[in-house]
């Protein structure tokens, strides 16, 4: 309850000190608005539906983009941790493509598949992908030798072993994968919908500052923060604090 | 049933320097039902013999036959019993001595069976917990249950209690006494502890270290439950054998460290 208490003292703060700097007049409303400017909009914005079609719409791509990473991720991250020229070759390559920031595909998608959602999505599988890839790779290689042993002293050896003890064995990794793919598919998200021709919270922001409905800009900005943040401690931090903690790997 | 270890030896090859021989020429028979303590300073490779006894590794030379069946692979007719419990986190006690018996019979006899074996290590009450939510020798009590749920013909226990704190080594080497006495499997017990031995075993193999090999065969015949008094003899000759050995160890770490 204390950390609660000090966070809202912090954007109450926060939100205080915003409200002077607009008293001051320094810059026009139109460049900094009122924190009562932005928060009217966002009502506006729900109040009409527009802003919660625009998350939906968001969120439909997200999702479908991230379920095909994930499923990507995982089947090439154990063909990677289990057929050694593919970790040697496939494996680098996926690894350099991992440092390549997702906005980077935006271009290519608009030109393979238009400004549509198929774009959209394109880049958001993409931004997951690799991560997922090398997470499972990762958690496919590190399965405990106790494990393995103790399988194999049980009469459990080859696809058997890898369905009922290296797969379970590998799920903490798995989790962080989804985790991380999560953050950079959404991160991917809002670059393809900047630039998209909408639905999205992406196409959205670019609009409003087209129109420069600076209030609408900022209101975008603060969902795009809470979507993520929430997201993240809400839903993943506690799952994998979860499966940490039931695979032994942390203390509660 | 005969377990029979004829000339095992076993050298790690390390490259740019000499192989490191662990254990050379085992040559070792051991009747139905026993119960066999192999003893030894750490490094005298008796942790590498039994888990090629196991089929977890192979030797580099030399034969092991379970009667007349080679031994090359692991399987379930030898049940081993880790340092570490090595239970499953994913699933729960019950599943966990399940484990063993998934394709051998049907569900609600592997249930059963299953938790007789977990009443016999007395945690009937633990069915629904998971490993992290058990102690060390909770934990070791189940792996146990799982390997006797398996019905093995020989027992491989390395270390079983190494981990643990006195009182529950204590209890848990009564605990396996009890089973053993009742089950009257063949049990090869790895341990470095020369009271553990004495007081579980028929016979105890001293080992000594570089290269390993068995430097002496003990037969106990003590009355079971053993007392400290009656054991007190046979430890002190064993821990005399031991020391000469662990020096000789000592040494040879001292100068292989001032050689590097």
């Amino acid at each position: 309850m204390q950390v609660t208490i000090k966070r809202i003292i912090f954007f109450l703060l926060l939100i205080a000190i915003w409200q002077g700097i607009v008293l001051m007049e320094i810059w026009p409303q139109s460049m900094i608005p009122s924190p009562f400017s932005v928060f009217h909009t966002l009502y506006l914005g729900f109040a009409d539906l527009t802003l919660v079609y625009d998350l939906l719409a968001s969120f439909r791509h997200l999702f479908i983009g991230l379920a095909i990473s994930i499923c990507i991720g995982t089947a090439v991250g154990i063909l990677l941790a289990t057929v050694k020229t593919a970790d040697e070759t496939l494996g680098t390559m996926i690894l350099a493509l991992q440092s390549v920031p997702s906005i980077v595909w935006v271009p290519l998608a608009i030109i393979w598949f238009g400004f549509g959602e198929t774009a959209i999505i394109f880049v958001v599988v993409i931004g997951g992908t690799f991560v997922m890839t090398m997470n499972i790779r990762t958690g496919v290689q590190n399965v405990a030798p106790i494990f393995l042993d103790a399988g194999k002293t049980m009469g459990s050896k080859g696809v058997d072993l890898f369905i009922k003890i290296v797969l379970p064995a590998s799920v903490p990794y798995a989790v962080t994968g989804v985790r991380l793919a999560w953050a950079f598919s959404w991160r991917a998200l809002m670059a393809a919908e900047l630039l998209s021709t909408g639905p999205g919270l992406g196409f959205t922001l670019s609009y409003a500052s087209d129109f420069n409905n600076m209030s609408l800009v900022i209101g975008i900005i603060i969902i795009i923060g809470a979507i993520g943040s929430i997201m993240d401690q809400l839903v993943f931090q506690r799952m994998e604090q979860k499966v940490l903690t039931r695979w032994g790997l942390q203390k509660t | 049933m005969t377990l029979t270890i004829d000339g095992v030896s076993k050298q790690f090859n390390q490259t740019g320097k000499t192989p490191a021989i662990v254990l050379k020429d085992i040559d070792l028979t051991i009747p139905n039902g026993q119960f066999v303590s192999l003893l030894g300073p750490s490094g005298c490779g008796k942790s590498t013999l039994l888990s090629i006894l196991a089929g977890l590794q192979k030797p580099t030379s030399g034969k092991i036959f379970l009667d007349d069946v080679r031994i090359t692979t692991p399987s379930p007719d030898k049940g081993v019993v880790f340092q570490e419990a090595a239970l499953f986190p994913w699933l729960n006690v019950l599943e966990n001595v399940m484990f063993p018996l998934r394709k051998k019979m049907p569900k609600k006899q592997q249930t059963e069976r299953a938790k007789h074996f977990l009443q016999m290590v007395q945690l009937g009450k633990f069915l629904e917990h998971y490993p992290h939510e058990l102690s060390g020798g909770m934990q070791q009590r189940v792996s146990i249950a799982r390997v006797l749920a398996m019905d093995p013909t020989l027992l491989l226990m390395d270390e079983p209690f190494g981990a643990l704190d006195e009182q529950t080594r204590i209890i848990l080497q009564q605990e396996v006494e009890k089973i053993w006495l009742d089950t009257k499997k063949t049990v090869l017990f790895v341990t470095h502890s020369i009271r553990e031995a004495i007081t579980l075993s028929d016979r105890i193999l001293v080992m000594g270290a570089r290269p390993g090999t068995i430097i002496k065969d003990f037969s106990v015949d003590l009355a079971r439950p053993r007392k400290k008094a009656d054991m007190a003899p046979l430890e002190e000759t064993i821990m005399d054998l031991l020391k000469t050995e662990i020096a000789k160890v000592m040494r040879e770490e001292l100068s292989h460290a001032s050689n590097d």
